[in-house]
């Protein structure tokens, strides 16, 4: 009794956060929209009863996901948030594991200030942040101001209002997300592996790929799902350091949302967002499990 | 310890109660208002005003088409209140709650009685037109001394564009402002519902995009106030604040304001009850106080817009009365346009032209 109530703990948690939010989203994604508070029908009126509920379901249907099919904008949004999420997530991993190995690497005193640094930012808020990275990159801002300043450029940069500001923003962003995760899984690796690589004739470097790349993959692949997965649906970045040509989903949600007052294609758009992360990340843990079990 | 955190609790509760009294919730323009009139608000009522701010009718519209926003006065525009209207988001009026409801202006009662049938949800809080703000100097520099900077030319001519481009030119992002003043420039009707002369619109649009540095609602005041950018097409009187926020700040930046020669849109912002007003009558309260002669010239004194109050006018200062950018002589504003609402499938059609023209796709 005991053990099935713990059991159903964690379920009960994914079908109250995620199950029924979902339904909620897929049942609007199949309604159409409407000039009225809120904006779609039909609503759901349960003292209809069955009669009522029969009459609910016959009022929906697929037309907005058939919308979505026939204009490419919304696969090239996809496809470009998918991208700049890629891209994001390789360079954060990049710059990333360097500074969590550096961490698990320094002496243990140490650890707790560095651990600390990584999560200072934190403590302030995140659009403030991004605001401040505005004022850091426009074009009388102080990274211009400075390298006038130096000689190196003749006239401002055009940094802000374009993608490589995106990709500073976001990288400035996630890099804790990426950081957090490897640095757990190096602090906890056995430096006796190391040795015994050591012994057995590896180099340091051949030892780094031998031992420790493989044994910080969970806390790799952690950082990576933590980085790209929020990537794709940013909104906020974007919006604030990226131009008008910078596509993503997130913006074309917001137009379909806030200018089209379309609810119900906004939430097909939401559904099919849903569905291009959560296959690929089944596909993978399927593929670990069985590599796992070829292991074992 | 244990006093302390009695005291804690003690504080906690009564700044609860403090909540339960009285509240009323404004939701408003950014850069809209007199921020002294909030606390005089406050002092002469003693019901505590929380203000909050928006910068799209967009991001208004899609809190009250959802319902239960919690606020008690909102301020869309015209085409956006007629809708919401529709859709039954505002209750009428109680006008006798309205002292000072003999104030308000009946020629700018006249215009917005098209988006509010007897002007029986709404009062005109401001209004005014769309138009060319631009740093003086820079455009100079670009385009010489005979720059149109009173033509819509100036933003919608690829050739004038490609010249401004460098010193930066914002435009609203706003489909229902750029377009028909796109239409306006090629000489259509800038209020078309047709799809086929909305479409005009999207090869004006498109040909000038690429010079675009941005589309924003409100990033421009400080981009043109700090000289970051020389162009923005955008609201009256933000620009006219830009321009004073530049000389305050004596940056050498000069900042003017332009109604298009080939005419402007005029827009009003109404204030309205959302119909799930959690507090009705402070509501009512707040609209009166707005309506009160004085208060409303502070207010537009402070932000550059004209008001829809008559009686507003002996206390509003010369600088702003005086202005034909901000009250524009009657023959300028025989050549202003209002625009409606637009249905469904129109505005499907705006929107999807406007992304097309923002991102190329």
């Amino acid at each position: 009794m005991r053990r099935a109530f713990i059991i159903s703990i964690p379920y009960l948690w994914l079908i109250a956060l995620f199950l029924i939010p979902f339904g909620i989203v897929f049942k609007l994604a199949l309604s159409d929209m409407a000039i009225s508070i809120p904006p779609y029908t039909p609503t759901l009126d349960i003292s209809g009863g069955w009669a009522g509920f029969k009459d609910f379901l016959s009022q929906l249907d697929m037309e907005n996901f058939i919308w979505l099919k026939e204009d490419n904008l919304y696969w090239k949004a996809y496809l470009s948030s998918v991208q700049i999420a890629f891209v994001s997530t390789l360079l954060t991993l990049l710059i990333g594991f360097p500074m969590a190995y550096g961490m698990a690497q320094a002496p243990k005193e140490w650890q707790a200030t560095l651990m600390m640094l990584i999560i200072l930012p934190f403590w302030t808020s995140f659009l403030i942040r991004i605001y401040a990275w505005m004022g850091i990159l426009s074009n009388e801002g102080f990274l211009n101001q400075f390298l006038l300043w130096t000689g190196i450029i003749g006239a401002p940069l055009q940094i802000i209002n374009t993608n490589l500001a995106v990709y500073i923003g976001i990288i400035y962003t996630y890099l804790p997300f990426m950081v957090l995760p490897i640095y757990a899984t190096l602090e906890k690796l056995d430096p006796s592996y190391l040795e015994a690589a050591e012994d057995l004739g590896c180099s340091r470097t051949q030892a780094f790929w031998a031992v420790t790349a493989p044994l910080s993959k969970p806390g790799v692949v952690a950082g990576c799902f933590l980085v790209f997965i929020p990537v794709v649906g940013e909104f906020v970045i974007p919006s604030l350091l990226g131009g008008s040509r910078t596509l993503m989903i997130g913006k074309v949600l917001w137009d379909e949302f806030f200018s089209n007052r379309d609810w119900p294609v906004a939430s097909a758009v939401a559904v099919i967002l849903l569905l291009i992360l959560v296959i690929p990340i089944i596909l993978f843990q399927k593929q670990q499990e069985r590599a796992q079990e070829a292991e074992t | 310890m244990k006093l302390s955190l009695t005291t804690t609790i003690a504080a906690l509760l009564a700044s609860t109660l403090m909540a339960a009294s009285e509240e009323v919730r404004v939701y408003n323009w950014s850069d809209y208002i007199d921020e002294a009139l909030l606390t005089k608000f406050q002092d002469e009522t003693g019901i505590k005003l929380i203000y909050d701010v928006f910068d799209s009718n967009e991001v208004l519209e899609t809190k009250m088409l959802a319902g239960s926003s919690g606020y008690d006065v909102v301020v869309p525009s015209g085409a956006f209140l007629s809708r919401q209207i529709q859709a039954g988001a505002f209750q009428k009026l109680d006008k006798s709650k309205l002292s000072n409801i003999g104030n308000t202006w009946d020629d700018i009662e006249a215009r917005t009685d098209v988006y509010d049938p007897g002007n029986l949800y709404s009062i005109n809080y401001m209004w005014g037109t769309t138009g060319i703000g631009y740093n003086v100097g820079k455009v100079k520099e670009a385009l010489g001394d005979n720059a149109p900077a009173d033509s819509l030319a100036l933003v919608f001519d690829p050739a004038n564009m490609a010249k401004l481009k460098d010193c930066g030119v914002y435009f609203l992002d706003a489909p229902t402002e750029m377009i028909p003043a796109a239409l306006k420039y090629i000489g259509e009707d800038p209020d078309s519902k047709d799809i086929d002369v909305i479409k005009k619109a999207e090869a004006v649009l498109t040909s000038v995009a690429p010079y675009v540095q941005k589309y924003h609602s409100s990033e421009y005041i400080n981009a043109l106030a700090n000289g970051d950018i020389c162009v923005a097409f955008g609201w009256s009187g933000d620009v006219l604040q830009a321009r004073d926020r530049a000389a305050e700040a004596e940056n050498g930046v000069e900042v003017e304001y332009a109604i298009p020669s080939e005419g402007a849109l005029m827009w009003f912002d109404q204030m309205a009850i959302p119909a799930d007003a959690p507090n009705p009558d402070g509501a009512h309260k707040f609209i009166n106080f707005i309506l009160d002669a004085q208060n409303m010239a502070a207010a537009s004194n402070y932000v550059y817009y004209a008001n829809g109050n008559k009686a507003s006018e002996p206390y509003l200062e010369e600088d702003v009365i005086g202005d034909p950018a901000i009250y524009p002589p009657a023959e300028t504003v025989s050549n202003l346009y209002v625009t409606t609402a637009y249905g469904p499938k129109a505005q499907r059609v705006v929107t999807r032209m406007w992304t097309k023209v923002k991102t190329g796709q």
